[in-house]
């Protein structure tokens, strides 16, 4: 039982970010697959709405291995979440949760603020930018630059990419103008 | 012509580079199983060192918490060296076949589409792999941006030829 305990906790940087970075040799081993998640939102468009557009007009049954594999992340959040749940709320950065008082969030249960990601808010000008147009530059963005975080970040600096340090730059410097400057503005909203 | 046919599909998908390590090898479907498996592997610890939290993002960016530059720090780390010794050692893949890799080419669109890309993940607190984890948590509003990712890269597509690259 002592191995559940442990297992509930969350896990340290220096057990996850080694895992992660298995996913890479791990993939390239099984079959001379690239870890590269954000591919799938390409493939989605190409199995449902091709349009005749050429970059989505390819044989996507020969990436049919990564929807299996973005499958898989989703049981396995399923399986965590029931099983092996952290039963204490999330920890979090004292001056943080200061700042998101300020905003009225203080249920801070669970992954995610549920004042934010909720159906309710989903119809409020807040709740439709975060998750509408923040989902819509995800998509949008990932695939203009070719790749996100699993793609440029991971597999592509492990393979000392010089394009995916130069993206995984813009990443961070997109989203701290947006986590920084930006955000407080539509939280207060 | 079949080559032929071949040929251009092999080029459409590797307009992105991402898409083009692939084994030359045909198998049955449930060979698939595998990368479920590494994917299942993979969400369990997306959730249990809570990366597909908003507020450990909001935490990295305003560099209030060191844990996600532990953990892609770390996760960098591994892959080079993984890499680095598969390159050194000339590691085949289960089947056997020569493991490949692809250089990726610079265009303006790692720098645009980077910027647009970092502020969706500051806003929705997830990028693309984390999305499919937190519908798992039963968070089940994140299937919306998931839907508008998904929105997003056939806008992308539909535009690609105008667009700065």
């Amino acid at each position: 039982m002592e191995i559940i305990e442990f297992i509930k906790e969350p896990w340290a940087w220096y057990v996850a970010g080694p895992l992660v970075g298995l996913t890479v040799p791990a993939l390239l081993i099984l079959g001379n697959k690239n870890f590269g998640i954000s591919a799938n939102l390409r493939h989605a468009c190409a199995v449902c709405l091709p349009a005749n557009i050429s970059f989505f007009s390819y044989n996507w049954k020969k990436e049919i291995w990564n929807m299996f594999f973005v499958l898989g992340i989703l049981i396995g959040g399923i399986v965590t979440f029931s099983l092996l749940s952290n039963p204490n709320p999330i920890v979090i950065n004292g001056h943080f949760r200061t700042e998101l008082a300020t905003y009225g969030i203080t249920n801070i249960n669970g992954i995610l603020p549920a004042g934010i990601f909720s159906w309710e808010s989903l119809f409020t000008l807040k709740g439709f930018l975060i998750m509408v147009v923040g989902g819509f530059m995800i998509g949008f963005g990932s695939r203009y630059a070719g790749g996100c975080t699993s793609g440029h970040a991971i597999s592509g600096l492990s393979n000392l990419q010089l394009p995916s340090l130069i993206a995984t730059c813009c990443f961070f410097v997109g989203g701290l103008i947006m986590a920084n400057f930006i955000l407080p503005y539509i939280l207060l909203l | 012509m079949k080559n032929k046919d071949q040929n251009k599909d092999f080029e459409t998908r590797s307009l992105d580079t991402v898409c083009i390590n692939e084994s030359h090898l045909k198998h049955q479907w449930y060979h698939n199983i595998k990368y479920l498996i590494v994917g299942l592997l993979f969400g369990i610890v997306f959730i249990k060192a809570e990366i597909i939290s908003w507020y450990r993002i909001q935490e990295m960016f305003r560099f209030q918490s060191f844990h996600m530059y532990g953990v892609i720090g770390s996760a960098v780390m591994v892959g080079i060296i993984s890499v680095f010794l598969i390159k050194k050692f000339n590691i085949k893949t289960i089947y056997g076949e020569k493991i490949e890799f692809h250089d990726k080419k610079f265009n303006k669109g790692q720098i645009i589409g980077g910027l647009i890309f970092g502020s969706g993940w500051a806003l929705t607190g997830a990028c693309p792999g984390p999305i499919f984890a937190q519908i798992g948590t039963g968070a089940t509003v994140t299937i919306v941006p998931l839907f508008f990712a998904i929105v997003g890269t056939w806008v992308y597509g539909y535009f690609r030829n105008k667009l700065p690259h």
